[in-house]
């Protein structure tokens, strides 16, 4: 039987966080409404456009589709856990910047977590893959010519970096 | 006196709005949490065309946490229709029915998804709960669905007060046709339609407003294209000062036309409430609500015709077209008329005969998205031009060259009343090079003589297509710009229209760290706030870059004279001696002799005395610009396909733009523009589709049936620049964001009737959008 209410603890970003929710609150409003982690966009709350995508234990999720009770025990990762400890962008985000790769910059923080667990599988990606990762993301802006490009020099200053 | 060189401006610069939106702290409207803050959600109507017996609410009301259930009858004066946003054209002999919507339905709906209730709660969740159980006698009604069925004498009639469906009528013509049609060599009619599709922002709509009673204002937050309008439409609809709203458009997730002022029933009605409640509302659209509460665009269809010459030569073009209005017409004609005027693309068309009837529907309302009507014209004209070219045994380039209006031709009259009804006046062009820079790049001769036998003898399908087009932007009214130097010697730039990723933090910057010898990073722009300035029309229309980038120029370029005067005062010397440079006032001949420009500003603000006679303090500057009418942008597509006759898939091999939009500020953010353009006229082209019932249900309303184009159907595309400057503005400069998006579809339907040999089965392509089905079906009968 369903309970009235959960208590749900949940590392985010490296923090702990516990809060009493109701049962059906999806983790994308947890995460903006009761964490005020609001860089987590939501751009269509049926799973299809991609934008509130994080990373759940590593692996990228639509908060949008997944209620916050199973997240329960969870290690989040969201948009704002992304730049560098000393706050700098880090190098997906700086790769963005370089090649333009975000106009309005809604959909960006879905891109960005797709991206950074797709980067940890295959760091050394081809154009082709690199297309292949982002369509589950939706972009009205950009036309993903950018986007592309910037992943690909992510890719290759990372390996450098290495 | 130093002059200003351009050392940022014209150059790829990285975006100062970058960081924020890179790591989360980009504000949008959905973020905005206050505290007493209430939620709202919307009981819609679920029919397209019904009566309203009753609406009982008391069942929701006793759900908990519920704090105020609005129907029409609590609305008092909000209650009445809306005015007009785009009062009729002055075109003569027009007919014009207006119709536009009241925040809440009371006796009649007209479209799936009018607005009928609003419940206020405590949160989003519960105020949804409470839609649920809201029951609305309605009692359903006929449709008008179908465009042309809509016109015929038994159509069932929208607006219970008119005896037909038709919103307005318009003829607009230059010449003769009909005597210019009797002395063609040939006369070419062809019906066009174009289908109805969406913007879709990846940000939805939504509104914030809270009423505070201790200073007695309005706050506002909203995703809107238009803060100044939004706020100009609240004071009068909530008989309200101006000055006592205030309307913050933060960043916001794409607009592409459907977040411009409409008088959104959502828009009106949340900061109403919040007033009457005394707390703060917030309300955001979700995607389903998205797709029958926010503007569509598209549908038309077109019976136009074209006469010429032995040689090619246009002698008139003849359109009768209607367009699907939707339930209301709050943008009044803005996309018909874009149509009607289009349809001219870039060639002296000397007889033009162009009628236009809107019609009512009951479908969502129809507004500009991103070409705005461009896209049908260019769509008409091309087809055309590509029809005629294979009559007379003419190349595709060859009769656009021979039709295109002549460099030396400019300014050129077309002598048709435009969206901002001044005559439609291109103000520049030099269309040719960008043709020749096109067939180079595609690589044109090679492909037809060579690659494409070559492929076919393979047995593939490949085509080409090349396509020219025009786009008039920059429109007036006016905008204006607030530059003020900070006392830490940052530039702080105040604008009025908004932003929604057209990197205006960076362009205007751009301009203004020229003249004031700053870098683009230390330039402030501040957008979309009503109170950091207060006048203002707003982001649409390709207008921003040129309207208020150039009020931002002639500000800066004031305040750079200022600095330069108190400068040299400083440094006792005359004005002629002294540059900007490096944030700081020096000295021509010895740089080092220097006052920064943050120590001016303090010194331009005394504290003690009295600033001379005459001068005001501080180092700042208003200054406005409207232009006397818009300036024309223009280029040339070429695709190349290749098209899979089992599945009619077609798949975009190459994709060539040569574009020109005038002087270009920031290279990198035009091919962003561009890039984006192209990705939904793809989408128009082959994808987008609003699939109506014959009840007017939208049969396809989710993302996953609604095909957006994803990373897998945009090609990598190569962007040429040709830099004719406008001769409406000092900067030279014409808009661009529009542009991308208006000539896909005919490119790409010229490429793949190329493709499949369709002219020689006797088959043409003259329906958009394409889609592998539609080709099936086509190719099949």
């Amino acid at each position: 039987m369903l309970k009235e209410f959960y208590t749900v603890t949940t590392v985010v970003n490296g923090q702990s966080y516990k809060r009493v929710i109701e049962p059906r609150m999806s983790l994308c409003d947890f995460l903006r409404d009761e964490l005020d982690l609001t860089g987590t966009h939501v751009g269509c709350e049926h799973g299809v456009c991609g934008a509130c995508t994080i990373l759940v234990d590593g692996l990228p999720v639509r908060s949008c589709l997944m209620l916050a009770p199973h997240a329960d025990g969870a290690d989040i990762q969201t948009i704002e856990g992304l730049a560098n400890e000393d706050g700098e962008l880090n190098v997906l985000q700086w790769a963005f910047r370089e090649k333009h790769a975000l106009q309005c910059g809604f959909c960006t923080p879905g891109f960005l977590t797709t991206i950074t667990a797709f980067l940890a599988e295959n760091p050394n990606p081809d154009r082709e893959e690199v297309r292949e990762a982002l369509s589950g993301n939706t972009c009205r802006c950009t036309g993903y010519q950018h986007i592309i490009d910037a992943v690909l020099l992510a890719a290759e200053t990372m390996r450098a970096d290495k | 006196m130093g002059k200003k060189t351009n050392r940022y401006f014209g150059t790829r610069q990285r975006r100062n709005e970058d960081p924020a939106l890179l790591t989360g702290r980009g504000l949008f409207v959905a973020d905005v949490h206050l505290s007493n803050m209430r939620h709202a959600a919307f009981v819609r109507s679920p029919f397209a065309s019904a009566k309203i017996n009753g609406i009982d609410t008391s069942a929701a009301k006793k759900l908990p946490g519920i704090v105020a259930i609005i129907t029409a009858e609590d609305l008092g004066e909000l209650g009445r229709p809306t005015p007009l946003v785009v009062p009729p054209p002055p075109i003569e002999g027009l007919e014009f029915n207006q119709q536009t919507q009241v925040p809440l339905a009371s006796k009649r709906v007209r479209y799936v998804g009018e607005p009928v209730a609003m419940v206020i709660a405590e949160t989003r969740y519960l105020a949804e709960d409470a839609t649920d159980v809201i029951e609305v006698d309605f009692e359903e009604l006929p449709t008008a669905i179908d465009l042309e069925k809509s016109l015929h004498d038994d159509a069932f009639i929208v607006h219970e007060d008119m005896s037909s469906n038709v919103a307005a009528r318009a003829r607009q013509f230059k010449g003769d046709y009909a005597k210019a049609a009797k002395a063609a060599h040939t006369v070419i009619k062809r019906r066009f339609t174009y289908e109805h599709g969406m913007a879709h922002p990846m940000e939805t709509r939504g509104i914030v407003a809270q009423w505070d009673d201790r200073v007695n204002r309005l706050f506002v937050w909203a995703a809107t294209q238009g803060p100044s309008l939004l706020r100009g439409a609240l004071a009068g609809m909530m008989g309200m000062n101006e000055g006592d709203i205030r309307v913050i458009a933060p960043f916001v997730g794409g607009g592409f036309g459907v977040k411009v002022l409409y008088y959104y029933p959502e828009e009106m009605l949340i900061p109403w409430v919040a007033k009457r409640l005394g707390c703060a509302v917030k309300w955001i659209e979700d995607r389903g609500e998205h797709f029958v509460a926010t503007v569509q665009e598209r549908g038309q269809i077109h019976d136009a015709e074209i006469a010429l010459d032995k040689n090619g030569m246009i002698l008139g073009v003849k359109d009768t077209f209607l367009h699907d209005n939707g339930a209301y017409n709050p943008y009044g004609l803005t996309v018909p008329l874009n149509s009607q005027c289009s349809v001219l693309g870039n060639y002296v068309i000397p007889n033009y005969d162009s009628t236009m009837t809107c019609v009512y529907t009951n479908k969502p309302i129809v507004g500009p998205f991103r070409g705005a009507g461009r896209q049908h014209g260019i769509f008409v004209i091309e087809r055309l031009m590509d029809i005629a070219a294979r009559e007379l045994g003419l190349d595709r380039n060859e009769i656009r060259r021979r039709n295109y209006i002549p460099h030396d031709a400019f300014p050129f009259n077309n002598e048709l009343i435009f969206q901002d009804f001044t005559v439609l006046t291109y103000d520049t062009g030099n269309y040719e090079p960008a043709l020749d820079r096109m067939l180079e790049v595609i690589d044109y001769k090679k492909f037809i003589e060579d690659e494409q036998p070559n492929l076919k003898a393979e047995g593939r399908h490949v085509g080409i297509g090349i396509v020219s087009y025009m786009e008039g932007t920059g429109i007036g009214p006016y905008e204006g710009a607030k530059i003020q130097v900070q006392s830490t010697g940052r530039v702080r730039v105040v604008t009025g229209i908004g932003t929604q990723g057209q990197s205006h933090f960076t362009s205007f910057a751009q301009i203004v760290a020229d003249h004031m010898g700053v870098t683009p990073e230390e330039v402030d722009i501040i957008t979309g706030d009503t109170d950091q300035f207060y006048w203002g029309a707003g982001t649409f229309a390709s207008r921003g870059a040129v309207v208020a980038g150039n009020a931002i120029n002639e500000a800066a370029e004031a305040v750079a004279k200022i600095a330069l005067e108190k400068g040299a005062e400083h440094l006792g010397c005359a004005i002629n001696d002294v540059a900007l440079e490096d944030g700081h006032v020096v000295t021509i001949k010895d740089t080092t002799k220097r006052v920064p420009l943050g120590e001016l500003a303090l010194l331009a603000n005394p504290m003690r005395g009295a600033v001379k006679p005459g001068t005001e303090p501080g180092l700042e500057a208003t200054r406005f610009f409207g232009p006397e009418r818009g300036t024309t942008a223009n280029g040339v597509h070429g695709v190349i396909v290749e098209v899979d006759p089992e599945t009619m898939f077609v798949n975009i091999l190459k994709y060539f733009i040569v574009h020109d939009c005038g002087v270009i500020i920031n290279p990198m953010v035009v091919d962003g523009q561009i890039h984006g353009g192209v990705a939904q006229g793809i989408g128009n082209a082959f994808y987008e589709k609003i699939e109506f019932s014959e009840s007017g249900q939208i049969q396809n309303a989710t993302l996953a049936d609604y095909l957006l184009p994803t990373s897998m159907e945009v090609p990598d595309m190569d962007v040429e620049h040709i830099e004719t400057p406008s001769a409406t503005n000092r900067l030279g400069i014409k808009g661009v964001g529009e542009a991308g998006a208006i000539p896909v579809a005919a490119a790409f339907a010229q490429a793949v009737e190329d493709a499949l040999d369709l002219p020689a089965k006797g088959i043409e392509l003259l329906d958009i959008p394409l889609s592998p089905d539609a080709l099936w079906i086509l190719t099949q009968s």
